[in-house]
């Protein structure tokens, strides 16, 4: 069995596991079986339904509650004796510092995200604590390990950022499904329900047929004394009709392109006038969470691909249910993947879409999951990529580096291989995370401002947290609650203005300092002026990437 | 399969799986019967992946009382005298996994299994043996391949940090379906991992074509027969190892797992014996790797466990759901190098 030396360092290990999912409920498992004796978990999420196909430690009972929490319990009872400390907290609060790293003697992240995986990656470079790194999708997953000195951190790789598409694309010209999904979800829905002072690039100019004696009303907006099922059909009839009609008139674009073609109620549901079904009494519905277009139409199987006429229906029906049951939302309601209606709702208007414009349609199902960035999941994969993590965790302990292994379970196999083990690569010396490289950045000075340079680029690109950005000796901005008012007044001034204006002014040459003090990351950026460009960029936050 | 839909409790706990292999192939596991004898960590963590994935039912065979080894790794069972003195193993085990998914039925089966019938078989989709001697293995396998309706057969042995599993599908058709993403050589995941990970989600839908396959398994008689400079070249270590000690356990009238290191001596000399018949270097199985597995006697890794039982759960869902390709024939994981690694051994009449 296991060396004397090995179960020594197993026994005296004090392990930090990022992540009580999937993976998270293997490995703790698979931890506490080979012999580790204290193990503390950080996980901020809650059970769901959809968590039990994988995660054994939950129960249908468990559902609402702490997974770090019901993860411990469950393992106490086959190895009662074990230390596990469970953490119901985001692994980016500040409690989690370096100094908390550093007690640990390694630290196995099972997250599916990769902001938190770039925040533990810091801390533990930081800390000088080996991570072991895991992610699983489907039948494939992988397993890494980054030691300082020995190994590439977590980041001398560059990962995929959240997929983004341009905003004509959403706009005017899809030619994907997940364009209309996109449309649906981020324009529309945000349109009709979220916050009203976000900008929105869907347009809204009132159609020249209107009634409306005042020409800058918004079309979305609903009287109070509007009808919903005919403002229903107004909404329908304007960005499925009239915002085509007006998008045909402009020939330049569908010079190459197929013309996609309006789509009016009348024409898909001529017997909408007469009241077909979906009365309140009908449904006897009562609880929020029960409310969908589906029960009230009589369409069961979120399998289905429902025609055109099918998903109208739904689209007039999730509209209404939407005025007369969630009204109270209204304002500052986000798409959830679990909330039924609003599925609903994002598939139908995403499938009219897609209709108008030649683009196959979907399955609810299939909906949901590009909507709601579903990661598919299975517990086999998860479970060998936990005793892959295990085997790592253990050479890691021991200091076998010459062994150190990142591991590839693929699902088709390569010369003969299903877990295909590599060596680790050295560390990259232009990575900024772990070897101090200074990075360029070419940005319009004139026209950017220090907000979107703070937001844009240091805390989404660079992944910083909580920065701060010094020009010289000068601190041009300071992230944090416990600033004194002066001086965030200044700050606050300062977010509002272009770079060339700051004080001292950003320009060509300009080298700022960038840092974040929990991560202990502090980066140089080579400022460079450049000429403006034209397109924007609207982020589908894709950006989940497997447990 | 058409006509009976999942039911609505069933298409919210399946979600995340059925992204992965579709409605149908998730009805076909809600029918799908499974017989598992020997219930150590190995097949302890195949039940439990099997339970999760929605089978028709789960009947398990291990009339062993618990002691400590077998709790050593084992997660079913809480280690509470009281709770487990008197029962046995199978019970417990079985108790247990009933909690982790209502919807699949787990019970029990009493009685020498290498005593039943033929028929006996009829009632399963698949059968899993785990430390189970090699007689045994044999004759199960023997009136798995007589019944008329495929009984699919699996064996796994997980020894010490390093383990084996054989695959006997007997005559198998599937349709394979041709995808772009396929993976022929180590830049590819190089690649892959450059940028950042293997999700391979939107390349994987891509389909280039299907086209019916079949494959032929020999029984385990025979592919263990086989001879040895027969075999493809560098071959794992362990598929040699595992027959030594096999040849070992049998002559010496040993339990499986029933060795320590102190067989050390008469292992190597049955090693002798092995390769001068057959014609292989020593080399080919080393020492260390013999003392290790004796030396762990019927002790398991539990990383190794979570590994085993994680790929033969996922070869049972595909051979029950009819998608993917099924691994043909061993497949053979050690700590030692990492690696995870599917052997071919048919004879070229049986292939």
């Amino acid at each position: 069995m296991a060396s004397w030396s090995q179960l020594e360092a197993i026994k005296t290990a004090k392990v930090l596991m990022v992540g009580a999912g999937g993976i998270g409920c293997e490995l703790l498992k698979t931890l506490a079986l080979s012999g580790f004796q204290d193990i503390h978990i950080i996980d901020m999420d809650t059970i769901e339904v959809s968590n039990l196909n994988r995660q054994f430690l939950f129960r249908q009972s468990h559902v609402g509650q702490s997974k770090a929490k019901v993860a411990r319990d469950a393992v106490l009872k086959f190895r009662p004796h074990i230390s596990i400390t469970p953490h119901h907290a985001n692994v980016k609060d500040p409690e989690f510092n370096v100094d908390f790293f550093k007690d640990f003697n390694v630290v196995l992240n099972g997250l599916d995200n990769l902001d938190a995986r770039r925040h533990v990656n810091r801390l533990c470079l930081a800390a000088g604590v080996p991570l072991v790194e895991s992610g699983t999708t489907g039948f494939l997953g992988q397993v890494t390990v980054h030691v300082k000195g020995k190994t590439e951190c977590y980041e001398c790789q560059p990962k995929p950022t959240p997929k983004t598409y341009p905003v004509c694309t959403i706009t005017s010209t899809p030619s994907k499904f997940v364009h209309c999904i996109v449309w649906a979800k981020d324009l529309l829905f945000a349109k009709l329900f979220g916050d009203k002072n976000q900008e929105n690039d869907l347009n809204v100019h009132p159609s020249a047929g209107t009634n409306s004696t005042n020409p800058t009303e918004d079309v979305f907006e609903r009287r109070a004394d509007e009808d919903p099922e005919q403002y229903g059909r107004k909404i329908y009839d304007h960005v499925f009709g009239y915002n085509i009609q007006v998008a045909l008139a402009n020939e330049e674009t569908w010079k190459n392109r197929n013309k996609p073609r309006p789509v009016y109620v009348r024409d898909v549901l001529p017997d909408k006038l007469i009241q077909q079904n979906g009365s309140l009494e009908k449904n006897c519905v009562t609880e929020e969470s029960a409310v969908s277009a589906m029960s009230s139409l009589g369409l069961k199987n979120p399998q289905d691909v429902w025609s055109l006429a099918e998903n109208s229906r739904i689209f007039l029906e999730a509209l209404r249910l939407f005025i007369e049951k969630r009204q109270k939302d209204f304002g500052n309601l986000a798409f959830d993947k679990d909330d039924q209606l609003a599925v609903e709702f994002v598939t139908a208007a995403a499938n009219v879409r897609a209709s108008s414009f030649g683009i196959s349609l979907h399955s609810l199902f299939e909906a949901k999951g590009i909507a709601g960035n579903i990661v598919h999941a299975v517990a086999t994969t998860n479970a060998v990529i936990a005793g892959l993590i295990v085997i790592e965790a253990i050479k890691v302990l021991q200091g076998d580096f010459q062994n150190y292994r990142m591991t590839y379970c693929l699902e088709h196999p390569s010369r003969k291989m299903l877990l295909m083990p590599v060596q680790p690569f050295e560390a990259n010396k232009s990575c900024y995370v772990c070897s101090e490289t200074p990075l360029l950045l070419e940005i319009n000075t004139r026209t950017s401002k220090l907000r979107d340079f703070v937001e844009k680029i240091v805390k989404n690109k660079l992944g910083m947290n909580l920065p701060l950005i010094m020009h010289g000796s000068t601190l041009i901005f300071e992230a944090g609650d416990d600033l004194e008012e002066d001086v965030a007044a200044n700050y606050a001034l300062n977010l509002d203005k272009a770079l060339a204006e700051l004080p001292p002014p950003v320009t060509s040459g300009t080298v700022l300092t960038v840092e974040d003090l929990r991560q202990e990351l502090s980066c140089n950026i080579n400022i460079k002026h450049r000429l403006p460009i034209a397109s924007r960029q609207i982020a589908s936050s894709r950006n989940k990437g497997g447990v | 399969m058409d006509g009976e839909e999942l039911t609505e409790e069933e298409t919210a706990l399946y979600d995340r799986q059925i992204r992965v292999w579709g409605v149908d192939a998730q009805k076909r596991l809600s029918k799908a019967h499974i017989l598992v004898r020997g219930l150590n960590g190995t097949a302890v963590e195949f039940c439990k992946n099997m339970v999760l994935a929605g089978i028709g039912s789960l009947t398990l065979m291990d009339d062993r009382s618990v002691t400590e080894d077998v709790l050593q790794s084992n997660f079913l069972i809480p280690p509470d005298e009281a709770y487990y003195s008197g029962r046995s193993l199978d019970e417990l085990c079985c108790e247990s996994l009933k909690d982790f998914n209502p919807m699949v039925r787990v019970s029990v089966e009493k009685g020498d299994l290498s005593q039943f019938d033929g028929e006996f078989f009829d009632k399963f989709d698949a059968v899993v043996l785990s430390c189970c001697s090699l007689k045994t293995k044999k004759a199960i396998n023997e009136k798995c391949r007589r019944r008329p309706r495929r009984v699919a057969f699996y064996a796994i042995e997980c020894r010490d940090s390093c383990g084996e599993i054989f695959v006997d599908l007997q005559k198998y058709t599937y349709i394979q379906v041709m995808s772009s993403y396929v993976a022929p050589c180590l830049d590819y995941i190089l690649d892959c991992y450059k940028h950042g990970c293997l999700d391979t989600s939107d390349a994987s839908k891509k389909s280039d074509g299907t086209a019916e396959c079949q494959l032929n398994y020999p029984s385990l008689e025979e592919a263990i027969s086989i001879a040895w400079r027969d075999l493809p070249r560098k071959v794992s270590k362990v598929y040699f190892a595992m027959r030594v000690i096999e040849r070992f356990e049998l002559s010496e009238g040993r339990n499986p797992g029933e060795t320590s290191i102190s067989d050390l001596p008469l292992i190597l000399k049955m090693r002798k014996e092995l390769c001068d018949a057959q014609s292989l270097g020593e080399s080919y199985i080393p020492t260390s790797l013999l003392e290790r597995i004796l030396a762990a006697g019927g002790k398991e890794h539990p990383p190794v466990c979570a590994i085993l039982g994680g790929v033969l759960g996922q070869e049972v869902i595909k051979a029950i759901s009819g998608k993917g390709d099924p691994l043909k024939n061993f497949f053979y994981f050690d700590t030692a190098d990492g690696k995870g690694i599917i052997e071919d051994m048919s004879n070229s009449s049986t292939s």
